[in-house]
């Protein structure tokens, strides 16, 4: 065949031609804009649009972020040295870091101890998020956490926290001395073991055993007590919402429907009400004559809030598993406990986790709430003392803003993480 | 849970009510109920013995009292002199006012984020994810003192807008933005208006029936109407023309500035407004993280389905995809309404008179009954909350997968 053609073909081309480059307009960045800014006319509208929209964004907020005056007295210096320049007055940051930090009650010179816990607290939540940069042995540390911080914070002889440990420590004791027996047996013994060393050690004379400097509650305030409401509610609710969701779960009548009144109606009202009640309706509940702390009442009521939507939140991963995981706790034989401990938790509490941490930001931004009942928190303290000041009346926007960047910072942390933890705990195949 | 059955033993001993699986679930919730009538039993007397060394009884007798204080903001009569119930009442209705234009506004601004983020635009799309996630990492109170702080202190005085050179203006002449509320015109009802409503309500009427029949002549002879023009003119057309031959019954009653403030036309609170925004922009952001998964979660197969049954894009969002998003999104979208309206009693913050400001803030402090106004005020939100449920449960009910 070839042969034929030898003639009649004046040229065959024996190699490949080098690739063309593409034409101008295929190419790098501009291909990317035809294809993701200006595909089509409305496109391109919209993409106009939001150029506008974040060109009077940005020209608004830069020259007044960049051109910020950060050490002055009063607001009338700043505006004095801004002398009619766009700018904010950031000044106020710096002069009231403290007070926005702790409130303005905390003895300045001890600042140091609620710092020292705050970083402790890395190291302390560390292991506890990250099982597999840290090794297992830090997790002693994160046990002791809570004990420590308290004594850091609150101050007082160093036997209360130690106590109240070591109350921990004999009610684990009983448990583990009764629990291969039976788990209720081993659970209750340890419950009322605890309370009863607790009981008997509160008849101790401890006063002023290694004592720091007593801070009242009523002396927190500023971010700090975001912070200690935060984390405290969190990590309360977290084993009571777990009884809840297995209480409502239950095939006991009575125990099923004291959790859904208790469940319903905590979600049916706003914690603005909860609150109320934990400032001025709680005390008639309480025997004549106690003075109970404004600080440990709201603790009380978030927490009992923020369980009811855990409880919500785990009742959706204990439905979400199949029958068969049930099934074949009981076909191994397994008692109730020891099928909900190994094998239904493990895996209900991994499907439920985006939705703790989804009640674990919605509660940490309704820490907030309590500035309502005059506490005086991050918006408190802004509302109330520092904007009320005459040296600071009117800087409304760097202060408000200093607080949703802290809340957003935080915030936006905690669920970035959660999302990385669903990605790690993924451990079917997709 | 376990089903094994023990073996039957003979007589009933007492150890059996802890070991036998059988009686073993009856002694627990026994001491279950005990516990929580012990608990209730030492608050009550708790309670008994606190009000009875301070002198008072639970009474409800004060809601029929003269309230003794001024609301700024009423839908219905009332002044200084009604009663501690008609205030309250005053309160539930500003609850609702809030709730209802936050719902609606969140709804539109959630679909509308919602959609965008979506959109093939990557400037659009990374622009709304910047909006919800900067508004759902940030307490909601943060924002409503911010918006409040832009109502009150941001906004001129009345008094900018007078003299010969005011510093203000009114938006369109009629539309005036200061730190004491936003003035608006209000319409005046003249005689024929209740007749000009009628018309508008038969134009509504009119316009389900024309689609009705273009539904019906489709299905049966497979002839196709427009729809949209002719829904626009039937809604608008009769109530514009018997405006003009009534002569114009209803006008416009703008906002004027007399002495110190603007007379005339309706003014709404800054207060409201703050709330209202607030909460709207707030709760957008997590419904438009709902319309989102809402969207996504109908399989692409469905859409391509759709096309390649000759179906037009926009034919195939509203007759494929909308239908069964919509059963992903409806149920969260319910619980934000819920939402919506709890949060809307953080009104308190600025000062708004919903019913937590009424009810639970000043007749609470007036009268000192605070155990029965905290009461008063939790069953009217969980009132509302268990209606919302039971509707929301209608709903799922209705909308589940019909499976034959």
């Amino acid at each position: 065949m070839s042969d034929t053609h030898q003639q009649s073909i004046g040229y065959v081309r024996d190699s490949m031609l080098p690739e063309a480059t593409p034409p101008l307009g295929e190419v790098g960045a501009i291909r990317w804009m035809r294809a993701n800014l200006f595909s089509s006319i409305a496109n391109g509208a919209l993409t106009l649009a939001s150029l506008f929209v974040l060109y009077h964004l940005i020209s608004g907020v830069l020259p007044w972020a960049l051109n910020g005056v950060w050490d002055a007295p009063s607001i009338r210096a700043c505006r004095e040295i801004l002398d009619g320049n766009t700018g904010g007055c950031f000044a106020v940051l710096t002069e009231r870091w403290n007070q926005l930090l702790f409130g303005f009650q905390y003895p300045s010179e001890i600042y140091w101890r609620p710092t020292l816990a705050f970083v402790l607290l890395f190291v302390a939540i560390a292991p506890v998020l990250f099982r597999k940069v840290f090794p297992l042995r830090m997790l002693v540390f994160s046990a002791l956490y809570p004990f420590i911080a308290y004594y850091l914070i609150w101050g007082g002889s160093i036997l209360i926290p130690v106590f109240a440990l070591l109350g921990f420590v004999a009610g684990y004791l009983v448990y583990s001395r009764f629990v291969a027996q039976s788990f209720a047996a081993g659970f209750f013994g340890g419950i009322l073991a605890a309370f009863v060393f607790w009981y008997v050690t509160g008849f101790l004379p401890i006063e002023g055993v290694l004592a720091l400097q007593v801070v009242e509650s009523r002396n927190m305030g500023g971010f700090m007590l975001n912070l200690i409401l935060g984390t405290v509610c969190v990590s309360l609710s977290i084993p009571f919402g777990i009884a809840l969701a297995l209480g409502r779960q239950s095939d006991m009548p009575i125990i099923k429907w004291i959790c859904i009144l208790f469940i319903e109606f905590i979600r049916g009202v706003p914690l603005i009400t909860l609150l109320f009640v934990a400032n001025v309706v709680l005390a008639y509940f309480l025997p004549p004559g106690t003075n109970f702390d404004l600080i440990l009442r709201v603790i009380i009521m978030i927490t009992m809030f923020a369980s009811a939507y855990i409880a919500e939140v785990i009742r959706g991963g204990l439905a979400a598993l199949p029958k068969g995981q049930y099934e074949a706790g009981d076909s191994l034989g397994l008692d109730y406990a020891q099928s909900m401990r190994l094998i239904i938790l493990p895996q209900a509490l991994k499907i439920s986790i985006p939705g703790i941490v989804n009640v674990s930001v919605g509660l940490f931004k309704d820490t907030t709430l309590v500035s309502v009942i005059s506490m005086f928190d991050l918006v408190g303290m802004i509302r109330g003392p520092i904007l009320a000041s005459t040296d600071w009346n009117g800087v409304y926007w760097e202060l408000l803003g200093f607080a949703a960047v802290l809340f957003f910072i935080v915030c936006y942390g905690i669920s970035q993480y959660s999302q990385w933890l669903e990605r790690q705990l993924q451990t079917d195949h997709r | 849970m376990t089903t094994l059955s023990d073996p039957p033993g003979g007589s009933f001993r007492l150890s059996m009510l802890l070991n036998d699986t059988r009686y073993r679930s009856y002694t627990f919730q026994f001491i279950a109920l005990v516990i929580v009538l012990g608990i209730f039993g030492y608050l009550g007397s708790n309670l008994m013995a606190n009000l009875r060394a301070a002198g008072l009884n639970i009474s409800y007798g004060f809601l029929g009292e003269s309230s003794n204080y001024d609301i700024n903001q009423t839908l219905i009569d009332y002044n200084s002199r009604s009663t501690h119930w008609r205030a309250a009442l005053v309160g539930v209705l500003n609850t609702m006012l809030v709730a209802l234009l936050a719902c609606v506004t969140a709804t539109i601004i959630g679909v509308i984020a919602g959609v965008l983020r979506l959109s093939p635009n990557w400037l659009v799309r990374k622009l709304m994810a910047g909006y919800v996630e900067a508004f759902r990492n940030v307490p909601v109170l943060i924002w409503i003192i911010i918006i409040f702080t832009i109502m009150t202190a941001v906004l001129p005085a009345p008094s900018a807008y007078r003299g010969e050179d005011p510093t203000a203006s009114m938006l369109f002449g009629a539309i005036a933005f200061t730190n004491r509320g936003l003035y608006l015109p209000a319409p005046v009802w003249g005689p024929g208006s209740l007749f000009l409503g009628l018309v508008f309500l038969a134009s509504i009427i009119g316009v389900f029936a024309y689609r009705r029949y273009a539904k019906k002549l489709l299905f049966d002879t497979g002839k196709l109407l427009p729809m949209g023009w002719p829904s626009l003119a039937i809604l608008i057309l009769p109530t514009l023309l018997f405006y003009f031959i009534l002569g114009r019954p209803i006008t416009l009653d703008y906002p004027a500035l007399a002495g110190f403030n603007f007379q005339g036309g309706t003014q709404i609170l800054g207060s409201l407004i703050a709330l209202w925004w607030a909460l709207a922009i707030y709760t957008g952001a997590f419904i438009a993280e709902n319309v989102r998964a809402g969207i996504q979660s109908v399989s692409k197969g469905q859409a391509e389905a759709a096309a390649s049954l000759g179906m037009r894009p926009r034919r195939i969002m509203n007759l494929v995809v909308l239908p069964q998003a919509l059963r992903v999104i409806i149920p969260p979208l319910i619980s934000n309404y819920l939402n919506i309206t709890k949060n809307s009693s953080l009104a308190i913050a600025v000062g708004y008179m919903d019913i937590t400001g009424t009810l639970g803030g000043i007749t609470l402090n007036q009268t000192g009954r605070a155990i029965e106004c905290i009461l008063l005020l939790m069953a009217f939100y969980l009132a509302i909350s268990l209606a919302i449920s039971a509707l929301m449960n209608v709903y799922n009910n209705a909308m589940q997968l019909k499976e034959r």
